[in-house]
């Protein structure tokens, strides 16, 4: 585990306030160059909000901010070339087709059409999806949606994917195809950083850090979590963390 | 400029992939012109009216028939009780009543002034206006008459008179089409735009799809941009094919520099499509927006000057409408399509136009953030 690896997220008491209601609580972490960085906790928690500002969508209440190496106040636009963003509310243009999807996406990052069009190929077959590339997103069942729209957000090859809850909604066999590609992704130097509330998938995670209420409760492997908090799986760490009068 | 090229082509696809919007935008205006332009009109034919005519002589019932055969009036009923045609009025029967006295004709022939008494359903104040316009006119002619009848016994009596000879300037026949056609095309192309452009924001924001376009590097004007063109492009398409069937349709003259027209209009769709993107940046569903934009339209629309002369609005109305987009395209259209005003003729219009569109656009640009 290279943990002297360079940091590609810093986060720095990042606060976030929405009137008096306090969403992200004086957060701090790193997250390293090429790792996969699970953002756990219960609806509600603040990942979304976090994920949010890291993007550039949202502007922090105060803190420090850097992805990228760019700064969040300042450098935004820079920050937005080198990241690509998959939502749990799925965003990919219904009315489009596939290729039309891709074609603009991979147009607004500056690829070239003969570029798009070879990486279109190899992506389509790929995904066992080149019968479908006519096809209006709005007829795609939902795990097919999922797994495009994540290989548009890596498509512009970004330093870095955030993934808001991306496997919502499919089911298990779906969700185990979509970490294949996550791992593909992390394969190729892609840092992920990935949001859930499913607890399986937290294992799959280099590291995680477990929110509730705005804060970070804990941050580690899913090994040293499991070890610290005497748990067989880190949804028993979760209950731990986020229960902790039922213990 | 690929950015907006590749933009275009996204809101195109999905402008023209919705088979019934894809029609429904040049459809529409062209069924609206066929529709309002001959529907919407002042004119006033065949005014309804009851006679009480108590002196049943020959000059009263000349009277009548001078009136009966013009095209305004027409004589619905004739009654020998007051009570009667007030009961008619009110019954919404007829619009005018008509009381000829006793002595009606007794007095013309003593040279006495002879009386009527006329009472006009003012319910639709200019309507009544008209019917008594048109109705003295009547009476005018009908004591001219009187007058050269008499003189024809009085010869050695000369009678001076002013005789009148109207004409009236860049809509000779008094046709209201001519009037209500320029003012029509320029709701009707700001209108479409104004709805689909705003809603179609709006959508993106529904849809959360403006989420993955503000995680890109896409620049704010790009994206305005790329929103405002096809809808641009819509409305002067459909300002060519209303244009065409005022002058098919309905032979409607255009004395002035197409050119110029078009000038104006884009000008003017810029300002109606920057208001509606700004509407929908400051709103976050489609009903809102319909909402809002309804508010903008309405006002926008009624105090334009295409119902009502602009002139008789009071000082804060008209002060009002210096914001309002639609009252100087309103009033270019009917100056370059009746008048063949140049465009010096205009400049001042033009110019607090360009002046509110460019306000309007960076009002939309500056609001719509990609940041929340």
């Amino acid at each position: 585990m290279g943990t002297e690896k360079e940091n590609i997220i810093t986060v720095r008491n990042l606060v976030k306030k929405f009137g008096s209601f306090i969403a992200n609580d004086n957060l701090s972490f790193e997250v390293k160059k090429g790792e996969i960085f699970g953002f756990l906790g219960a609806n509600g928690a603040g990942k979304t909000t976090a994920v949010r500002i890291l993007c550039g969508l949202s502007a922090p209440t105060s803190g420090e901010v850097k992805v990228a190496g760019f700064d969040i106040y300042g450098e935004t636009e820079k920050i937005k070339r080198n990241i690509g963003y998959m939502s749990q509310k799925f965003s990919l243009y219904e009315d489009l087709t596939v290729s039309e999807n891709i074609r603009l996406f991979g147009g607004i990052y500056g690829i070239s059409s003969r570029e798009i069009r070879e990486k279109q190929e190899i992506l389509l077959n790929r995904l066992g999806m080149n019968a479908l590339r006519n096809k209006l997103i709005a007829g795609l069942p939902l795990g097919w949606k999922q797994k495009l729209a994540f290989s548009i957000a890596i498509f512009h090859q970004p330093r870095i994917v955030f993934l808001d809850e991306p496997t919502g909604g499919v089911d298990p066999i779906a969700r185990r195809q979509f970490w294949e590609m996550i791992y593909e992704a992390s394969s190729e130097g892609i840092t992920v950083f990935v949001t859930t509330h499913y607890m399986d998938e937290a294992e799959y995670c280099d590291r995680i850090s477990i929110m509730s209420d705005g804060k970070i409760m804990a941050l580690d492997t899913p090994a040293e979590l499991k070890r610290i908090y005497t748990a067989r799986s880190v949804e028993e760490v979760f209950v731990k963390i986020a229960r902790p009068d039922k213990n | 400029m690929r950015t907006i090229f590749i933009l275009l082509r996204k809101e195109f696809l999905q402008l023209f992939r919705d088979r019934f919007i894809g029609r429904a935008i040049f459809a529409i205006p062209i069924v609206q012109m066929l529709i309002l332009v001959p529907a919407i009109t002042y004119e006033i034919r065949n005014i309804r009216i009851c006679v009480v005519d108590l002196d049943q002589s020959v000059d009263s019932r000349n009277l009548i028939n001078q009136l009966d055969g013009t095209s305004f009036f027409e004589i619905r009923h004739t009654s020998f009780s007051e009570m009667q045609a007030n009961r008619l009025m009110l019954e919404g029967k007829t619009d005018l009543t008509l009381q000829i006295p006793e002595d009606f004709g007794k007095d013309i022939g003593n040279g006495n002034p002879a009386k009527l008494m006329v009472s006009v359903n003012a319910i639709n104040a200019s309507n009544a206006q008209l019917a008594w316009g048109y109705f003295s006119g009547v009476i005018r002619e009908y004591n001219n008459s009187l007058i050269a009848g008499n003189t024809e016994i009085l010869r050695f009596q000369s009678i001076p008179r002013i005789e009148v000879t109207n004409r009236y300037w860049y809509n000779e026949t008094m046709n209201y089409k001519f009037y209500m056609l320029p003012g029509v095309l320029g709701i009707l192309v700001a209108a479409i735009g104004f709805v689909l452009a705003g809603l179609n924001m709006v959508k993106e924001k529904e849809s959360g799809t403006i989420e993955q376009i503000n995680v890109t590097p896409v620049k704010k004007y790009q994206f305005i941009a790329a929103k405002m063109i096809p809808y641009l492009l819509v409305g002067l398409v459909d300002l060519a094919l209303g244009i065409s069937i005022g002058m098919l349709a309905f032979n409607m003259p255009f004395e002035g520099n197409p050119l110029l027209l078009f000038l104006s209009s884009f000008i003017f769709l810029i300002g109606a499509l920057g208001l509606a993107l700004f509407i929908s940046t400051i709103t976050r569903t489609q009903q809102q927006f319909m909402f809002a934009g309804f508010f903008f339209l309405i006002i926008f629309m009624l105090m334009s000057g295409i119902f009502t002369p602009f002139d008789s609005m009071p000082e804060w109305a008209r002060e009002i409408n210096r914001l309002n987009p639609v009252s100087y395209i309103m009033r270019i259209n009917r100056m370059v399509m009746l008048k063949g005003a140049t465009f010096g003729d205009i400049r001042n219009d033009i110019l607090s136009l360009t002046i509110l569109s460019v306000m309007f656009t960076l009002f939309a640009i500056r609001k719509y953030r990609k940041t929340a």
